[in-house]
């Protein structure tokens, strides 16, 4: 399954604006979309909730796992916005 | 035929629309309730209470914009959580009903949130927000919060109206406020007037009306009428609008019907307010408050900010007399940049107003040498005076420090019984007086303002405290200065007269105020109100005196009052 694996640099985490776009973006696909911090369960990127009840702050490791038809395309916009600074 | 709660009338007009009770909080749906059984129709009811709660949030989120609208539609994509929908799916499966199922499917996040602390902590609250209005809009429970994007007027029904509840209602949308507990003093009341909006407070009763009753609420007689007739309900209004023209007829500077003249000043809370006061023809403003410059912030403002500020009043009223108060905040109001004040069981009985200023006598330097250069070159007539001083000495001390900063006319609010009583020692060391008869009344009934439980005691209209008006205007009078009323007695159309009758020489005023006392003055001599005010303090208690100074102030009727 395609995957991307990056660091969160955002000073709010993946909290407030960046979570609410992420989740957004997310939900935009028809696929499956998960989110997981460091080695722990992956949670469903759609659910505003799940993600942030992750608690993911500033240098926190994150893998975002999707499939499909433009996986890949996805996964970089996610990247993008979860990794922004 | 129609049923009708009583309470006390606090602010005049006529509102007849349907209730919006205001909750407190949604009860929480009993553990182990269960659906009937039709569990697919139980998922689409729920979904489509959560899907209207989130359309909601964004509706008023847009109309809101900024960030609010951003918080907003946070909420809403809360609201649609497919993770959420997953935990409340899987609990109605199980046969739980779906008010319950919400209820605990939000609650195993919410646990995740409180438990993360910070910022996911302050979420909790959101989450709290979005659950209550799934779980109104399943059980018919009311909305909780006030109506933010009402379609059609609402009255305002609550146990009691905090000031974070009524932080952004719209006066062109609440026709009434009506509130089971509350004194002439309450919020409630203070807000009512500052609207114009009609109110009854302290109406027992009101907390069990239902949701979208119509109501019509008589502000100056205290009736709130249940399901009335709707043609006279109607009429009853279209009565109320007429008055209010009449109202507007009446016009000029204040006087009694006799020509005795009662300037009519407004009540100030910063220059946000002159507009209000300008329109509805302050002739000067007769309680400046202060304290906005002073709280909330972590700096005490800088003299050149303090100056600003003063002189946007004076400038508004060239030619007009601006009474400062000077800083009146104490243990219950604290400033942040003044080290915290001891431990006080009583907030009103402490260290507050001028007894501060006794403590940090640079802070007072400061706001006197900002408001003699603000004065300078404005046509204004500034006016100081200081909150909370019961004796001579300290009476004296303010005066002095007034006239050397530069400011010639110092004067002292009379709010502490013992200033009343001695009202003719202090009359010979200020200038002038004003009279805030919401502390006065409080100290001399020692009826706390903040405590509904003794709200019947927070009325003005008792004879002791007419007795404590009458001795300090009394005593201005014979020493030739003047005795201003600042407090919400002044706004009440029929406490006014008698106040005149008392001797009190100006009346200070929330704005939407002021025509009905400049109206209701221009229908009585100055001999009706003395009579009415000898009869008030003839009775032996407040509603005795209202019904007695009424039964003297026959030009009441025009007015509907």
């Amino acid at each position: 399954m395609p995957q991307r694996r990056l660091i969160v640099e955002a000073e709010v985490g993946l909290h407030a604006r960046p979570a609410a776009t992420f989740v957004q973006t997310a939900t935009r696909s028809p696929a499956t979309v998960t989110v997981a911090k460091g080695d722990g369960a992956p949670v469903n990127a759609k659910s505003i909730l799940s993600v942030l009840a992750l608690d993911v702050k500033k240098g926190d490791a994150i893998t975002i796992s999707t499939e499909g038809d433009g996986a890949e395309e996805l996964l970089d916009e996610l990247a993008s916005i979860a990794g922004a600074p | 035929m129609a049923t009708t709660l009583k309470g006390s009338g606090v602010s005049p007009g006529t509102g007849y629309a349907a209730a919006h009770l205001l909750v407190g909080s949604i009860p929480e749906p009993p553990k182990g309730a269960v659906h009937d059984g039709d569990a697919a129709a139980e998922k689409a009811r729920v979904q489509a209470a959560l899907e209207e709660v989130a359309a909601d949030l964004e509706a008023r989120g847009e109309r809101a914009g900024g960030e609010a609208a951003e918080v907003l539609s946070a909420q809403a994509m809360m609201a649609r959580d497919p993770g959420l929908a997953d935990g409340v799916d899987e609990l109605v499966d199980a046969g739980v009903s779906g008010e319950r199922a919400v209820y605990e499917a939000f609650g195993a996040y919410r646990d995740l949130l409180a438990a993360a602390g910070g910022y996911l902590g302050e979420r909790v609250a959101d989450l709290d927000d979005i659950r209550d209005r799934a779980v109104a809009r399943l059980t018919g429970a009311p909305m909780p919060g006030v109506p933010g994007d009402a379609a059609e007027p609402y009255i305002l029904v609550a146990r009691d109206l905090a000031p974070a509840d009524t932080a952004l209602l719209d006066r062109n949308l609440v026709a009434a406020f009506v509130t089971e507990d509350g004194g002439p003093t309450s919020h409630t009341a203070i807000l009512a007037r500052a609207m114009g909006v009609p109110a009854v407070v302290g109406c027992a009763g009101a907390t069990a009306l239902v949701q979208g009753t119509l109501l019509l609420v008589d502000g100056a007689t205290g009736e709130v009428v249940i399901e009335p007739e709707p043609a006279a309900a109607q009429a009853a209004v279209a009565t109320a609008r007429a008055r209010a023209e009449a109202l507007s007829g009446t016009s000029g500077p204040g006087a009694t019907a006799d020509g005795h003249p009662v300037p009519l000043l407004a009540n100030v809370g910063g220059p946000k307010d002159l507009e209000a006061a300008l329109a509805n023809g302050a002739e000067g403003v007769g309680l400046y408050r202060t304290e906005f410059l002073f709280l909330d912030r972590a700096d005490a403002p800088s003299e050149e900010e303090q100056q600003a500020a003063y002189r946007a009043v004076f400038d508004a009223f060239p030619g007009g007399r601006v009474v400062v108060r000077t800083l009146d905040a104490g243990a219950d109001k604290p400033l942040a940049f003044l080290p915290p004040p001891g431990e006080e069981p009583n907030p009103a009985l402490g260290e507050r107003g001028l007894r501060m200023f006794r403590r940090h006598p640079d802070m007072m330097a400061a706001q006197l040498g900002a408001l003699a250069r603000a004065a300078e070159g404005t046509e204004a007539i500034p006016y100081v005076m200081a909150p909370m001083v019961a004796t001579v000495a300290e009476a004296a001390w303010f005066a002095e420090a007034c006239h050397a900063a530069g400011l010639e006319t110092a004067g002292i609010m009379i709010e502490v019984p013992s200033a009343a009583l001695r009202a003719r020692d202090l009359a010979k060391v200020v200038d002038f007086f004003s009279i805030g008869t919401n502390d006065l009344t409080q100290y001399a009934m020692a009826a706390d303002r903040q405590v509904a439980g003794v709200s019947e005691l927070q009325d003005p209209w008792h004879p002791a405290v007419l007795d404590l008006i009458a001795l300090a205007a009394g005593a201005a009078g014979a020493a030739g200065k003047g005795c201003g009323v600042c407090g919400e007695a002044g706004a009440d159309p029929v406490l006014a007269c008698v106040l005149v009758g008392l001797g009190v020489t100006s009346l200070s005023m929330g704005a939407p105020a002021l025509p009905w006392v400049r109206a209701s003055l221009a229908r009585h001599t100055l001999d009706q109100c003395r009579a009415a005010a000898d009869a008030a303090r003839s009775a032996p208690g407040a509603s005795e005196a209202k019904e007695a100074a009424r039964a003297c102030l026959t030009g009441l009727g025009d007015l509907g009052l």
